[in-house]
């Protein structure tokens, strides 16, 4: 294929349920998902040539189980984006011509822990030397540290932090799916318990057992799927570091700043372009950083923005419309749930959809800000 | 004095589960030097620039021509969580801040705020700070307090 013919997403689906779900293990969870996107497409297993999924149980599992030999294989664990980075790279391999049909599993059993991966590091990694001996305990502990300095220099208020958890609320509550549906107020929220100061419970995201998968494959298919295809319009992808103490400035994510621009110059958009919006919302401030970064709002104003309603059903910008990582799911590596909301919005399909959502954006995060990447997908081709 | 479940100045309160940092020899100068009372940088031969944390490459130009030096120990808090949900051997604590210094050299470090209450009332940002270094096992973990007549001096020992 030339590099000017486009890349499709073909199929795509979640597990049957998103929730707790103690009698599934990870590899069960991929596999549901893969079956289900597959059908989704109205392809059988015959059909992948591709594989991509994170470690672990990895592309070699999850290929294996399902009965598939694979001519390509992309193993990126970077975190939470790092489904968003599959489905780029295997853009560039369907264009070379590596792979043909490529298949991006998510699973995780992080709620339940059934055959998961244990988290903590050796205490000879760097973060075992530099940060764990500091009393870090997980991503509530080191992913919020910046935010204090984000007020400080930008005006961010305590309400309009915990106000990102009622708009996205307000989206969730049109959501059959998503865990936490009763709207809520500001009170609410920093009523709920202290987790780690200034973050409250409800600027948390959820812990949740879930899976998902998609299809990716060449544009000129289009025609030959159950479902409207989805048109992979650009792509890209960033990492910053892999300590939170070391984000060059705490305002900012510089990967979400270079993977935003990478997708935007491919797609030849800009913000306004866009109809709808997934950022990945592991806590309250991640969509500040995200429409900043990104350039939908200046520096400084996305806490006004979200405040003002702008991100709420009826909206300007409506953002996070399954509820997000704060209210429909978070299985630990969300981004493959803020793709697949892009894609139902995109289809038409979506349990809140947004009216005309011609080009929808979704930016992941992987790790504490360690790794973005970032999706422009759009109902007609470039 | 600190409020009760605080850490203290004066060394760790319930210690023993806590982490205990692990040296590799890429960062075993630096574990030496909080041995020794001192907070070691690294700093590049060939552009100057100074660097956290310890590793064999500048990460402004690329160079391998890095030396050690010892920093001042003078810090301001840059930014800080104060967690409700203590990690393992933290428990008796109480709420403790995870912090971020800036050091006066320029780079920033993760640590802990020892010798004063850890509430948002008390920790300003900006406040200037003073590297003091806290026993953790067989390691010396630097830590940060408020500057005056009771912090150690700089770049001495304890």
């Amino acid at each position: 294929m030339s590099r000017d013919q486009g890349v499709i997403i073909a199929g795509a689906a979640e597990t049957d349920e998103i929730g707790k779900l103690p009698g599934k293990s990870t590899l069960q969870l991929h596999l549901e998902a893969a079956i289900n996107a597959v059908a989704d497409a109205g392809l059988t297993m015959r059909d992948i040539d591709g594989i991509a999924t994170v470690n672990a149980p990895g592309p070699v599992q999850v290929a294996h189980s399902l009965g598939i030999t694979p001519a390509w294989i992309d193993g990126t664990s970077v975190g939470g984006t790092s489904f968003l980075l599959h489905v780029r790279h295997a853009t560039a391999a369907i264009r070379a011509g590596y792979a043909r049909t490529v298949l991006v599993t998510h699973g995780e059993s992080g709620r339940s822990r059934v055959g998961a991966t244990p988290f903590p590091r050796g205490n000879s990694s760097i973060q075992g030397q530099f940060e764990a001996p500091y009393g870090t305990a997980g991503p509530t502990t080191a992913f919020t540290i910046p935010v204090l300095r984000y007020m400080k220099e930008y005006g961010l208020t305590h309400d309009q932090l915990a106000y990102v958890a009622v708009a996205q609320r307000s989206w969730a509550a049109r959501n059959p799916r998503a865990m936490f549906r009763d709207l809520i107020s500001v009170a609410d929220v920093l009523a709920s318990r202290l987790v780690a100061w200034p973050f409250h419970l409800l600027e948390c995201c959820l812990v949740t057992d879930g899976g998902g998968a998609l299809i990716v494959t060449s544009a000129e298919r289009a025609a030959d799927f159950p479902k409207p295809a989805v048109h992979v319009l650009g792509t890209g992808e960033s990492a910053e570091t892999p300590m939170i103490s070391q984000l060059a400035d705490f305002t900012e994510s510089q990967a979400f700043l270079l993977a935003g621009q990478a997708a935007f110059a491919e797609a030849g958009i800009r913000a306004a372009d866009v109809n709808h919006l997934m950022i990945y919302d592991a806590f309250a401030h991640l969509p500040i950083y995200g429409l900043e970064a990104l350039g939908f709002v200046a520096k400084g104003e996305a806490g006004a923005f979200i405040a003002d309603g702008n991100t709420e059903p009826g909206g300007e910008l409506p953002l996070n419309t399954n509820g997000g990582g704060l209210s429909y799911t978070h299985t630990g590596m969300y981004g493959m749930f803020a793709m697949l909301e892009g894609v139902r919005q995109v289809r038409g399909e979506a349990a809140a959809q947004v009216p005309d959502a011609r080009i929808s954006v979704i930016v992941g995060n992987g790790g504490m800000f360690a790794t973005a990447g970032v999706l422009v997908l759009g109902r007609e081709a470039r | 004095m600190s409020a009760p479940g605080q850490p203290t100045a004066n060394g760790p309160t319930s210690g023993a589960a806590k982490p205990v940092p692990e040296p590799t020899p890429d960062t075993q100068p630096f574990w030496d030097g909080c041995a020794r009372g001192e907070l070691l940088l690294q700093r590049c031969l060939g552009c100057g620039e100074p660097y956290f944390y310890p590793r064999p490459v500048c990460p402004a130009c690329g160079s391998t021509d890095v030396q050690w030096f010892a920093a001042s120990g003078r810090a301001t808090l840059y930014s800080y969580v104060i967690n409700h949900r203590p990690a393992r051997g933290f428990e008796n604590d109480g709420p403790y801040a995870i912090a971020v210094v800036q050091l006066a050299e320029g780079p920033r470090m993760m640590t802990n705020i020892v010798g004063m209450p850890n509430t948002p009332e008390e920790l300003v940002l900006d406040m200037e700070l003073q590297v003091r270094f806290e026993q953790r096992g067989e390691v010396s973990l630097p830590v940060f307090g408020p500057v005056g007549p009771g912090a150690p001096r700089p770049g001495g020992s304890q």
